[in-house]
């Protein structure tokens, strides 16, 4: 495994080694493995309360598994607490949303641009200087980047609590996008929208992934097993704590044993078709 | 600086009159501003002039040649008005499309109208080109200006805007005179525009028009209506539209005012409001949403607001009538409205962007006296115009202090009118268009001896002012022979914040009845607001609340009205009606021949005995999927 230096597409950006998380009894993860090559969407799949929550939650710190090594780029992060692991470039959207509901949504993305912030508490009362040149650069990528990309101009001085749910969902993306991450994990980013914001959710998440401005390694949790398998480089299948397999989605699809756990599901593939 | 001092000759161009203002003007004025990344940008007519120039000398060097067409397409940004002027430098044919177009419009007007070029805004257009690429042999080139999604795409015949005019500039450096050389090749005569017209029944007509043709048209209608190079203008309507383009090329270039466009369609009325233009021209429907959203936000607000409106509207409609009557106004009419004016119409004005304009028009579809009048009541300068794509825009006008609400005004200067025998409306002036292209036929029934025939029906009242009636004929009557007007009580219906679209059906039946389609937003945070459960626009639409609502609403359009024009049943449809689905013109005119035929099930429950109607239909999406829809629709009947 490559450590430290430049990583290139097709290096290992993040390892799971023998993940163990328990639940007082429960065994949420046991044993899990998952290695994650940089420029990939890595899917994660599986019926509800597989783990794969679990599992996103124990990347980014959230949890602190029991046993097994986790590794970024080539350095244990296990003990890391989620902030110094976001500063690594782990970014992360939610099943359910948590966005700040009484804030503007360009302030909800403004704080997820809040870690690159280096200025002092007094240079920022007065804002000359390098604050105001932090500010300046600060605005124009969250302008040009993000709000551009995901085509949220019209609500940028919207309250988030006032807005649709599917619109919701992209203000979290666009704040997960403003720490500039290497990596970003997206649970279940298309829960709950229609057709047509499922179709955008999609083609921004390719974007996020192939153009070269951002480059971004995904992890997805999702069960829209179309978009799944449309979008994804590798798709891996979790059942109840245990890895069934990891492979291409073709791979996946022809898996006997994945269409064993999904049993009675069949349709599941077909529904957005 | 009035735009009616330059003098409009034969000789000038479109291409002469830019080259002349971005002279006269330089580095020293703002020609255009778009808002981007949150902040208004500002181009000065140098930047104006040096980019319609090398995207001009590009197109040239990749083989554009006079009389090619260039077609157009996309949001409104100043790269669609370079491309537009760069082709009329280079002697080419600019042809706009609605950016909505669904896929077959697009094929048509491209293969109909031969064009060698192509310009879209983003992936969305670019991907319109390459289905109807193969189809279209005659099309060479695909331009685009965002990069935005285009990152898998190589075809060859693609190419960037930025790229073309790194071409222009190559060929500038070796012929530093041809750009200027191709502009004086030009003549007032040549053609400068083809416009395929929406079309209520047949297939577009591209109707042709020449520079002269646009420039009379824009020195007309400022000889009634002044503008100055001061001025702000927002464009956001689509370019497509004869009307958009009278006011952008037509006035803007003439005058040199400034155009300002927004940062996308969404962000439109904000961004007029942060611009607070002097002129404006909308079809009714854009007037229709600011009255709704007036009505939403006051029902909304608190009590004072409420009663503070209720005051200020109350005198400002005593303030309006009076002015229509052209009666005097008594002199506490005056003081009130000046209370009015303070507490309540300075400010909303100020929210709808309108606290700087100076006139406003409506055209292009009927609108109903009671938005009429509100905005007047508002002290808005609202004024009717009437014109088609024929006579390059407009040919009659409200004059300041003439308004009547149920005329469309009196010819502009140059401009006969006149009603034939039958009742059709003909005009001449010198903006009347060359002809249909390629379609001989209908340009020898639309132009005889110089005279533009409308096909429209109207008669000029004893003020001199000129009354038109719908198209598709305005009065109907019911199989008992009564009369009843269906515009104006779709208009009328309409005026209600929670109808978004009114179809009102009776000809030739023993009584009226209408087709609604409810306000999505309105009705859906009405709905929210007592709590009824929804999760979509046809379980919204047929919510038994919502029924009421909308049978309120009806009633009240109903009241004062005579008992042959009064409607009996109605039913809630499960869409609003939308131009993809051909139900509406691109203009948003109802097409009622179509709707007709299509909803005939609904039409024929409206006129049996039961009270459902069982639909099984498609609907069609703007990239041509379609989707299935089988649902109940029930008809409920109105009290009188």
């Amino acid at each position: 495994m490559v450590q430290g230096g430049e990583f290139k597409e097709g290096d290992t950006l993040l390892k799971l080694e023998d993940i163990h998380m328990y639940f007082g009894k429960v065994a949420a993860l046991a044993g899990v493995d998952l290695e994650v090559k940089k420029g990939e969407i890595h899917s994660i799949i599986g019926p509800n309360g597989a783990g794969k929550t679990v599992m996103m939650n124990c990347i980014n710190g959230l949890y602190k598994p029991q046993k097994g090594n986790i590794y970024y780029k080539g350095k244990r992060i296990n003990d890391l607490k989620p902030y110094k692991r976001a500063e690594l470039g782990i970014s992360r959207t939610f099943q359910k949303i948590e966005l700040f509901g009484g804030m503007t949504v360009l302030d909800n993305i403004r704080l997820g641009r809040h870690i690159h912030l280096k200025s002092g508490i007094f240079s920022g009362s007065i804002y000359v200087g390098k604050t105001k040149q932090e500010e300046l650069e600060s605005r124009k990528f969250i302008e040009e980047e993000i709000i551009d990309l995901l085509e949220i101009e019209s609500i940028r001085d919207k309250t988030v609590h006032m807005l649709p749910y599917g619109l919701q969902k992209r203000v979290e993306l666009g704040r997960a996008l403003a720490l500039n991450p290497e990596l970003l994990l997206l649970d279940e980013p298309l829960a709950g929208l229609n057709l047509e914001e499922v179709e955008d959710m999609a083609r921004f998440i390719l974007d996020i992934n192939e153009e070269e401005r951002w480059k971004v390694t995904c992890i997805l949790v999702e069960h829209d097993m179309g978009v799944v398998m449309d979008i994804s480089h590798r798709v891996f299948v979790l059942n109840f704590g245990y890895k069934i397999t990891d492979g291409t989605p073709e791979e996946v699809q022809n898996n006997p044993e994945v269409i064993k756990a999904y049993l009675g599901e069949e349709d599941l593939y077909a529904t957005r078709r | 600086m009035r735009g009616s001092e330059i003098e409009i000759t034969k000789d000038l161009t479109i291409p002469k009159l830019f080259l002349q203002q971005c002279k006269r003007f330089g580095k020293n004025k703002v020609a255009m501003r778009e808002k981007e990344f949150g902040i208004w940008i500002p181009f000065t007519w140098q930047d104006y002039y040096e980019n319609v120039k090398y995207l001009s000398l590009g197109m040239v060097s990749l083989g554009l040649k006079r009389g090619d067409k260039v077609a157009m397409i996309g949001d409104n940004r100043p790269e669609g008005l370079w491309a537009e002027i760069a082709a009329l430098c280079a002697g080419a044919i600019g042809v706009w499309l609605f950016q909505d177009c669904m896929m077959d419009e697009v094929k048509y007007i491209i293969d109909h109208s031969d064009t060698r070029f192509f310009m879209g805004e983003t992936q969305e257009e670019v991907d319109k080109a390459l289905f109807i690429k193969d189809e279209c042999p005659k099309l060479e080139w695909v331009i685009w200006d965002d990069p935005k999604g285009m990152r898998s795409y190589h075809q060859d015949f693609l190419i960037s805007i930025k790229k073309v005019q790194e071409l222009g500039k190559e060929l500038d450096k070796k012929e530093p005179e041809l750009f200027e050389k191709m502009i004086n090749e030009g003549h007032g005569d040549d053609i400068c525009l083809l416009f395929y017209t929406s079309g209520t029944t047949a297939l577009p007509k591209g109707a042709l028009l020449s520079h002269y043709n646009m420039l009379t048209m824009g020195r007309n209608l400022m000889a009634v209506d002044p503008c100055y190079d001061t001025d702000d203008f927002v464009s956001y309507l689509p370019f497509a539209w004869i009307g958009e383009q009278m006011m952008s090329i037509s006035c803007g270039l003439q005058v040199g005012y400034t155009l300002n466009f927004p940062e996308e369609p969404e962000t439109a009325q904000q961004n007029i409001r942060e611009i607070g233009p002097h002129v404006m021209f909308a079809p009714p429907r854009l007037y229709e949403g600011m009255t709704r959203q007036v009505q939403v936000k006051h029902i909304d607000s608190t009590w004072i607001k409420r009663k503070v409106y209720q005051f200020a509207t109350y005198v400002g409609y005593r303030v309006a009538d009076l002015k229509f009557e052209k009666k005097p106004i008594p002199w506490y009419l005056k003081v009130l409205s000046w209370v009015a004016y303070i507490t309540m119409q300075k400010k909303l004005k100020d929210h709808l962007g309108m606290s700087r304009l100076r006139h406003c028009y409506t055209g292009g579809a009927a609108m109903g006296p009671d938005h009429f009048r509100f905005f007047h009541a508002l002290g808005v300068n609202l004024k009717q115009i009437y014109g088609q794509t024929e006579i390059a825009g407009i040919s009659i006008v409200h004059r300041d202090g003439d308004v009547k609400f149920d005329t469309v005004g009196t010819p502009i200067p140059n401009t006969e009118v006149r009603i034939t025998e039958e009742g059709e409306i003909i005009s001449r002036s010198p903006s009347v268009f060359q002809g249909y292209y390629k379609n001989e036929e209908a340009t020898r029934k639309t132009l005889v001896d110089g005279w533009l025939y409308s096909g429209d029906r109207g008669f000029i009242d004893e003020d001199g002012h000129l009354v038109v009636f719908d198209r598709s004929k305005d009065v109907m009557t019911l199989s008992d022979g009564r009369p009843f007007a269906p515009q104006y009580l779709e208009t009328r219906l309409k005026f209600s914040p929670f109808v978004q679209e009114a179809w009102v059906i009776g000809h030739e039946r023993p009584y009226v009845t209408a087709v609604m389609c409810i306000d999505y937003s309105v009705v859906g945070k009405w709905a929210d607001d007592r709590k009824i459960n929804y999760t979509s626009y046809p379980e919204l639409s047929q919510k038994p609340e919502v029924y009421d609502l909308i049978q309120r609403q009806i009633e009240e359009a109903n009241r004062d009205l005579p008992d042959p024009a009064k409607i009996h049943k109605f039913v809630n449809l499960y869409k609003v009606f939308d131009a993809d689905d051909e139900e509406l013109t691109r203009t948003s005119k109802l097409r009622r021949a179509f709707v007709e035929n299509r909803y005939k099930e609904i039409v024929d429950a409206l006129y049996g005995e039961g009270d459902v109607v069982h639909m099984d239909t498609t609907i069609t999406y703007e990239d041509g999927r379609e989707q299935r829809i089988k649902t109940d629709l029930r008809i409920q009947r109105v009290k009188h």
